[in-house]
Order: C-alpha cells, then structure tokens, then sequence
C-alpha cells in the first residue's frame, strides 16, 4: 500500500466540473427506428389469416370480429387483438405476417387506469401511435418464415405434348409434395372459400406426415371426386391462398391429386371403412352422373339409400368426359373415381335419356326422390350474320365428338371465338389435331375480354401458346366472311369494354380498329346453356323459377317440388367443385328430407 | 405443552428438518451464534437468491444458498413451444446476458436440423457482435459493481451510464434494449443500420476513457485493495473440484475460454488472448474482468472491421409452423461473461424439443462454490464474495 494508491482515486474530482452526461428529458426521448413498442395493423390490408395468433407463443393474440369488416373470399372477417399482459414484443407476429400488414411501431410509452384497455385490436381501436413511420417491420432481405416459391410441377415440354393428348402434368413426387406442404399455414381461408368447403389444411397435413391414408379420409368427406379435382379444378383456393399474398400460392390442387394418386383404387374401400353399408331401403333417381350426380350419389349411398343414374350417354362423367381433354383429364383417372362410387353399389343405366326413354315423372313415381344434376350441354351461339354455315360448330359439340372418338372435321385454319376455359381447351385440342394431320397450327382463339381480363385460366392461355395457337383477345365478332358457301373468315373489330355503369352486359366497340381472322372453320365457344326439354309441362309449372333463368332450389337444393331436387351447372358455377358440392349438400337435404332431422 | 397434558410425545427424529443435521455442530439456542438470511429481496444480492447464513459475532461459520425464489420452468416452457417459439422465453435464463440464451438455443436446433452450415457469413458476424456487445454491457456494471460492493458506489455511477449507451446501440441493431430477440434459428433479425459503426466507434472511445478512470478509482485504491486483496481467494486445485469457470478460473491462473479452447462462430478468426491473473482473490478476478473490458471492446472492433457489408441474414429454412427435427440430442456452449455456459437440447422427431437444459456457470460458483468460500468470511464481505464470482440467479433455476 503506497501513498499513490491514497491519492490516485481523487482524481474522480476532475469530473465534477464536467457537463452531466445525463437525458435532459428522459419522458419524451426518442426509441430507435427498428424498436419493438405497440401494435399497429393496416386493417383493410389484413386478411384475419391468424398466422400471427398461431405463431405467438404467449397466446396473447386472438381472432375477433371487427364492425365494418365482412367475411368474404380471402378475408376471415377477423382480425388480431392483442393481449399486452401476455405480450412479449418479440415481434415474431410480424415476421410471419402473411400480408405484411402487421406492425410495431416504435412507441412504447402508455399509461391509462383501466387494466381492460390494454386488450386491443391494433387498426381498429384509435391510438396516437399509428401515424409513426418508425418500428419493427419484418426484417429485409431474404428473411422468411416459410417458402414463398412454389415447388414447380414436372409437365411435358410444348414439343411433347403440342400432338398428343396424353396427360401434361406429370404430377408431384413424395419429396416435391412434401416440400409443397410445408409451406402451408393452416390459415383455413382456402376451406372457408371452397365451393365444397373440404378440409384442406388438414390434408396438406396428412401429406407432411406422410400419412396419405388419412388425407384420401379427408378428402372423401367432402369430395368424391378427388382424382378429378385434384386435375382440374378451377381452384378458388389457390386464388384465395394467404401465401399468396407475398409469394406463389399453394398447389392445393397438385396436393390433392398426390394424395390420390398415391392410393391405389383397390384399397379405397379398406382406407374409406365402406366395405359394409347399411341400407335404410329408400330409393333416389338421379339424372346424369356429372360431378353433381355423382357427388349425391356417393353421400346418399352412404346415407343407406339405394341409388340409380340416368345417363343419357355412354359412359360416366358428364362434362367431365366430355368436354375437358385427355391431355388435362386422362379417362383412366375418371374411370378410378366413377368405379369406386360405383362399386358402393351405385347402379348407372347408360344411354338411357330421360324425358325420353323414361319420364321424369316416372321417375318420380318409382323413387322416392329425383336428384338431377344435368349441366349445361348446349352451346350458345353468337348468332352474328354466317353462324349458320356448316362449318361454324360448338366448341361442346365438338369436344364431345373427340372423346367419343368420331372423326371431326379439321381444316387447315381455324378460329375460336370465346376466352373461357372451354374455349381454350377447344383450341389447344383442335391444335393438336391439326399437328398430327398436317405438322403445323394455324388456330386463332378469340375474345371479347382483353388479355388482363379473359375468364381462363392464366397457365391455360399461356399452354395454348406454347402450343402454338394464337390467343388474340380484345376483339368483336361482326361477321363471318362466306364466298361461294366457303368460310374465308371471321370479321372483328376492336372491344373496348363489355359493361356499361349499371354493370349490365353491353360491349362497346371502337368500330375503326377492324381486323380479319382467315379460317376455314369458326368454332364457337361463348357459354352454355341448359337442356330442360327432360321436365314435362305439366312438371314444369310447378316449379319457380329463380335468378337468371333458374330454377329456384332452397338451401338443400330442393326445388318447389319436395320430391325434386337439384344441382350442378344448372343451379351454380359452372364448374365441378359447385357441382360437387351442390351434390353432397342435396344428398343432406334428401336425406332431410325422406327421414327427417 | 399440550401434548404432554395429552400424553403424547411425537418422535421428532421422524420429522424431516433441515436444520435436524446442523444442530449437532451449530446450536441456536446456545446464543453463540445468530442466523441471518441475506436476501431473497436485497440489494446487494444480484436477483432473487437467498444465502441462510449462521454467524458467530461478525464471522460466518456456515452458508447455505436457497433459489427458487423466480423459478419459472424455463425448460419446460420451452418443451412446449415450437422451435422458432424458444428464443423469447430463453433470454429470461439470463437476464444479464439474453444473447448467449439466444445464440444456444438456435444453435442446438440448427445443429440436430443440419441447418447450421447454412447460416449465412453475415449472421456469424452479426451473432458476435451481439454477443461481444452483450459481454461489454454485463462488464460495464460488473467491473465497477465490484467497488459497489465495498461502497465504492462512483465507479458504477460511470458504468451503468455507458452500458447504457451500449443498449441504445441494442435498440438499434435489435429493436429492444434488454430483451433483444435477436438471434433466431438460421439466422438474425437484421442488418446492422446505418451509421451503426460510428455511434459504436464513439461509445468504445468514451469507454477507452473509462478504462483508464476506473484503473485509477479501484484498482489505484487503498481501500479496495486492503478489502479484496486476499479475500475469497480460488485457487488452481479447486477449479476442478468445484467446477469454475471463465473469469473465476482465469483470475487464479487457469486458462479456460470456451471461445479458445472449443472455437465458434468466426472466434478464431480474431486476434485475442483471454488474460489471467496468479492470485486468485477478489483484486485478481475483477483485474482479469477489467483486462477482458480492455479486450472485449477490441474485439469489438475487430469484428466491425472484418464483418462483410451486406449479405443474407437467414438461412431458407422449413416453415416454422411445422418445423420437425430429427431424433437427436447436442450439447452447445460459449464463453459468457460468467465463463462456460452451456445447453443440453434432445429432439425426438416432433416439433416440439423433447428436452431443454441449460447449465450456466453460477449453478456451481453460487451454490457449491459459495457455500465453502463463506465460511470464515466477515458479514460484511459476503455481498462482494458474491458478485465476485458473478452469481446470476436466474440461471440456477431454469
């Protein structure tokens, strides 16, 4: 110990005449720009999707209804009320926020006497916090919680498939599907928006753990068709799919036809417990064996009913088979699904047209109910000034004409008319045929829609190219051009708009902007309607009629006759899912009906 | 009383009493001796610990440490949660230094999950940096909380002041000041921000500064010297016996860094070499903590200077939400302020750790350590036997 160690701490005194180093004023300092203080949530941006509630490991997060916010496609109508006795501020919430529209801003002050206060729903209760720019927002770059990027779906190469009618998507394998489903986060907003509102997250579940005997349970408990569905879709889920928002959305589709093509058809039976039905000894009718006839037919089988299909053709399917082609929906693929309904002990009667063959009356007399589910089978013309020519078709027609294996007439160019999918699978199938007959394609699709707005399906358009078919939208029909009872082809002029204000349908044209579409043959595929020629008159007025030409059904699909009921394309969609759905909900409302509650 | 009106005398031998063993060396009721409980709510306890204490006049002759005071079940919390959900409840092991919970957790699931040699350059920076600020920080209100501890109260005056200029440097890279969050499986949660390394570059100068000052208030001191000179003395043969660690094992001439000895992240990579001391005693282990300040905020620069500018902080990992890990188990560890602090995780194919188990360094130091080194001590010296080897009671009971 020396003298040195005595005074050398005295020199701290030097610091006395030093300016403090303290905050002047502490109250109203400043938090740094990434701090992690309250919530703030950009309400008409949030979909409700409750990835936040799941990822909080507080559980201080709850999904509750906010005035003024409706329940719609994509939207859960919900949004986040946040818990601050539970709130850690760790801000995972945020990372993971589908829609980027969760948020912490950087206040962090907040003093109030009421303990109920702290439970808010950031965006909707007013806080003086929310007009800061600053906070925690989720971190930049490449820094996500779960893949934006679709596992991409083996197809043919357009050289493979522009003159085959072989299937073109190959389909996912295990590790492609397993990496597809993880990307998944059971949101629920796909359920809410399907048609036949099936379980989707849980299945995409089943496929992460590899338990594809469970996910084909899932996917019959609300739709029998799903080799089918898993193909072709029109996939309202995807369309609504919360990863969607920031990166591709899920291929819900592509999911469920993994988990069916996984199974093989001889197992159904075991997976499904259907080997032993009960039979209840009541008898329905059902008219056509399309998704809709189907569907009530395989719930109602279930149910203990003994089930007959009318089919008008030769085979099951409906539209199905008829008018989607081979390369999108191979026959075998429809044949595992119809056989396996069948093989409940469905009995189908082929060819047999009802209101011909037999009368719905019959019908009527002879079960004690009818469901029909007969679609939308008649092509609708444009009736421009030529459509009456020979070689003007429709595309349903035509369609029909190929699976059935008739020979059709194909000439060396051709024009379609209409931008839906009908449309496009009419284009690509007439392309393919013109490759096998003369090696080249010279098919014109189109429509009044301009590009942005044409009903098909994106990928749709974008195949028919790559297929070399010219996809030419924006366009009116005027005329077809017919020299010496020859096509030469069809007149247009520019569109510009399809509705007026009122939001009715009613094409403006700039009448100058002309062009012409050489053809030989003009197809026309503008929508279809339906062929009600089966129900008698004296059926017929006893039926309402509803919105836009149909018939009226309740919510069971019931129509003002309690014994009839009715579903599909006639009553919803079009398209199969509605068709699927209409079916399963009537085979519910039939059973209402005969049995009761 | 009563019960002998009853006739009834219970066998008190077959009573579980923790004090039945004591008895035969310590009697109470002789008036020689007192017990005191030093904490659980004390200021010079550092968290919620209590240490029973039995003095004869102003000399303890036994101690005994109790936690249990803020056991949360950590662990078990953890157990419950998702992979991503562990990091915000394992910062509370350690509230003194929340990143190396950080760092251990992400680590053990990125090792069973084969993530980890996905973890992008950047992140590896940027996880030291947080790491050597949190060190600096914990140094900050240690080094001179030793002086506090013989009411040398200036000095911490001084610290707590920079420390908490280093956590405004927090809130900037992390968006908290305590509770960063900050390193999470794959990765970190952000960027360095702009003007970082100059704010940074202005506080290591100011604690240059203090450096120089705290020498010369403590370690220049008559005082200090005269009551940590000799006193809690460790010496080499303990250090395995008792299980010390870090500075505690440095500061009687036992070389142990983990960051030396078993190298992570991108340590061997800078230039540092972990100081020592011979004596062992209370002036040896705050002087090695006061080399380590010197060190740490070289460290400190070293990484800035060697960390790439911008790249990927996180690695593309599976959907957290249903993020499995195989069947296996690891043991991560690093050099805490404290010394080796280590985690034990297990994982069974769920989604879920099947086991959490973090073994820091005051588990041995606070408890076994402690309990020996007391006895004999003054009452007045006990606070400082205890910061001495720097107890943190929360990780004690996880």
């Amino acid at each position: 110990m020396s003298l040195k160690d005595i005074l050398t701490p005295f020199t701290a005194w030097s610091k006395v005449v030093k300016e403090p180093v303290t905050i002047k004023d502490p109250l109203n300092r400043e938090a740094a720009p990434r701090y992690r203080g309250f919530h703030d949530n950009d309400i008409d941006t949030c979909i409700g999707c409750g990835t936040c509630e799941a990822i909080c490991e507080n559980e201080a997060i709850d999904l509750v209804p906010v005035d003024g916010i409706e329940t719609k496609d994509g939207d859960s109508g919900l949004r986040p009320k946040i818990d601050y006795g539970r709130c850690c501020w760790c801000a995972l919430c945020v990372d993971i926020c589908t829609t980027n529209s969760l948020r912490l801003t950087n206040a962090y002050k907040w003093v109030d006497t009421d303990p109920d206060n702290f439970r808010f729903v950031p965006g909707v209760d007013e806080k003086d916090w929310y007009k800061r720019e600053e906070g925690w927002r989720k971190p930049e770059p490449n820094y996500e919680f779960y893949g934006l990027k679709r596992v991409e779906m083996g197809e043919l190469h357009p050289e493979e498939r522009e003159d085959s009618f072989v299937e073109m998507i190959k389909g996912y394998s295990k590790e492609q599907a397993e990496a597809e489903a993880d990307r998944c986060v059971e949101c629920g907003i796909c359920t809410a928006t399907c048609p036949a509102h099936m379980g989707i997250p849980e299945y995409i579940k089943a496929i992460r753990n590899d338990d594809l005997e469970e996910g084909l349970r899932i996917l019959y408990d609300t739709n029998p068709l799903p080799e089918i569905c898993g193909r072709i879709c029109t996939h309202k889920c995807e369309t609504v799919c919360t990863i969607g928002h920031k990166g591709d959305p899920l291929s819900i589709r592509w999911l469920k036809r993994y988990i069916a093509d996984q199974n093989p058809s001889e197992k159904y039976k075991k997976i499904l417990e259907t080997d032993i039905l009960k039979k209840n000894g009541k008898k329905v009718a059902i008219i056509g064996s399309g998704p809709a006839g189907l569907s009530a037919a395989h719930y109602l089988v279930l149910l203990g009913y003994e089930v007959e299909i009318f089919e008008k053709l030769e085979k099951a399917g409906g539209m199905m088979r008829y008018g989607i082609p081979e390369y999108r929906l191979p026959y075998d693929q429809i044949d595992k699904d119809v056989n396996y309904i069948l093989s409940l002990g469905v009995k189908i009667h082929y060819n047999v047209t009802v209101g011909k063959d037999i009368t719905l009356k019959k019908l009527g007399e002879d079960f004690d109910a009818v469901f029909a589910g007969t679609g939308l089978h008649l092509g609708r013309s444009t009736r421009i000034e030529g459509t009456d020519h020979e070689n003007v078709y429709q595309s349903i027609e035509l369609l029909r004409k190929i699976t059935q294996g008739e020979e059709i007439y194909v000439p060396e160019k051709i024009v379609v008319i209409g931008g839906g999918n009908v449309a496009m699978d009419i284009t690509r199938s007439l392309a393919r045929l013109q490759n096998q007959k003369y090696g080249k394609v010279q098919v014109i699709a189109t429509s009044l829609e301009t590009e942005e707005k044409m009903p098909a399906d994106r990928e749709e358009v974008i195949e028919a190219r790559e297929e070399k078919a010219i996809v030419n939208p924006g366009w009116s029909p005027q005329r077809i051009e017919i020299v010496d009872g020859k096509i030469k082809g069809l007149h247009v002029v520019q569109c510009l708009s399809l509705f007026d204000e009122t939001g009715n349908f009613n094409p403006q044209c700039n009448m100058e902007n002309k062009n012409f579409f050489e053809a030989d043959m003009i197809v026309e595929s503008i929508g279809q309607g339906m062929d009600v020629s089966y129900i008698s008159e004296d059926i017929k007025e006893h039926l309402e009629l509803g919105p836009r030409g149909r018939f009226r059904v309740n919510d069971y699909f019931q129509t003002s006759l309690p014994w009839l009921f009715m579903g599909g394309d006639t009553i919803q969609g079009p398209d199969v899912i509605h068709g699927i759905a209409n079916g399963h909900k009537a085979a519910l409302g039939i059973d209402k009906f005969l049995i009761g509650e | 009383m009563i019960n002998k009106f009853l006739g009834f005398e219970p066998d008190k031998d077959k009573l579980p009493s923790l004090t039945a063993k004591i008895g035969d060396d310590i009697d109470l009721s002789s008036h020689k001796y007192q017990k005191i409980w030093l904490g659980p709510n004390h200021p010079g306890v550092t968290g919620n610990m209590a240490v029973e204490l039995w003095v004869q006049g102003n000399t303890v002759v036994k101690a005994k440490t109790h936690v249990g005071y803020l056991h949360r079940g950590f662990e078990k919390l953890i157990e419950r949660r998702l992979f991503v959900q562990g990091f915000p409840t394992s910062i509370r092991m350690c509230v003194a230094e929340p990143d190396t919970n950080e760092y251990l957790i992400a680590t053990c699931t990125e090792q069973l999950s084969g993530y980890d040699k996905a973890v992008p350059e950047m992140a590896k920076w940027l996880r030291m940096l947080s790491l050597e600020m949190a060190r600096l920080q914990g140094l900050l209100r240690g080094v001179p909380g030793q002086g506090g501890t013989f009411a040398l109260g200036l000095g911490v005056q001084w610290g707590v002041y920079l420390r908490d200029l280093i956590l405004d440097r927090f809130e900037e890279l992390t968006g908290a000041r305590v509770y960063h969050m900050y390193i999470i499986p794959g990765g970190v949660r952000g960027l360095l921000p702009d003007g970082f390394k100059e704010r940074m570059e202005d506080n290591l100068r100011d604690i240059d500064d203090f450096i120089i000052r705290i020498r010369k208030l403590m370690f220049h001191n008559s005082v200090f010297k005269k009551r940590a000179k000799g006193l809690a003395r460790i010496t080499p043969d303990m250090v395995d016996k008792y299980g010390i660690v870090g500075t505690n094992a440095r500061g009687c001439g036992v070389k142990r860094d983990v960051r030396k000895d078993h190298p992570y992240l991108h340590y061997d990579q800078l230039d540092f070499d972990p100081p020592t001391d011979t004596d062992g005693d209370i002036y040896a282990r705050t002087w090695v903590r006061w080399q380590e300040l010197i060190q740490t905020v070289d460290l400190i620069r070293q990484i800035m200077a060697k960390m790439p500018e911008k790249g990927d902080i996180k690695a593309e990992m599976p959907n957290v939400l249903h993020w499995k890990i195989p069947k296996g188990e690891t043991y991560v560890r690093l050099e805490s302020g404290r010394g080796e602090y280590g985690m034990y995780y297990v994982t069974d194919g769920s989604a879920k750790p099947r086991r959490v188990n973090l073994r820091g360094p005051s588990y041995t130091h606070a408890i076994a350590l402690l309990e020996d080194m007391l006895v004999g001590a003054d009452v007045a010296d006990v606070h400082a036997i205890m910061v001495s080897l720097q107890t943190c009671p929360p990780e004690i009971e996880r």
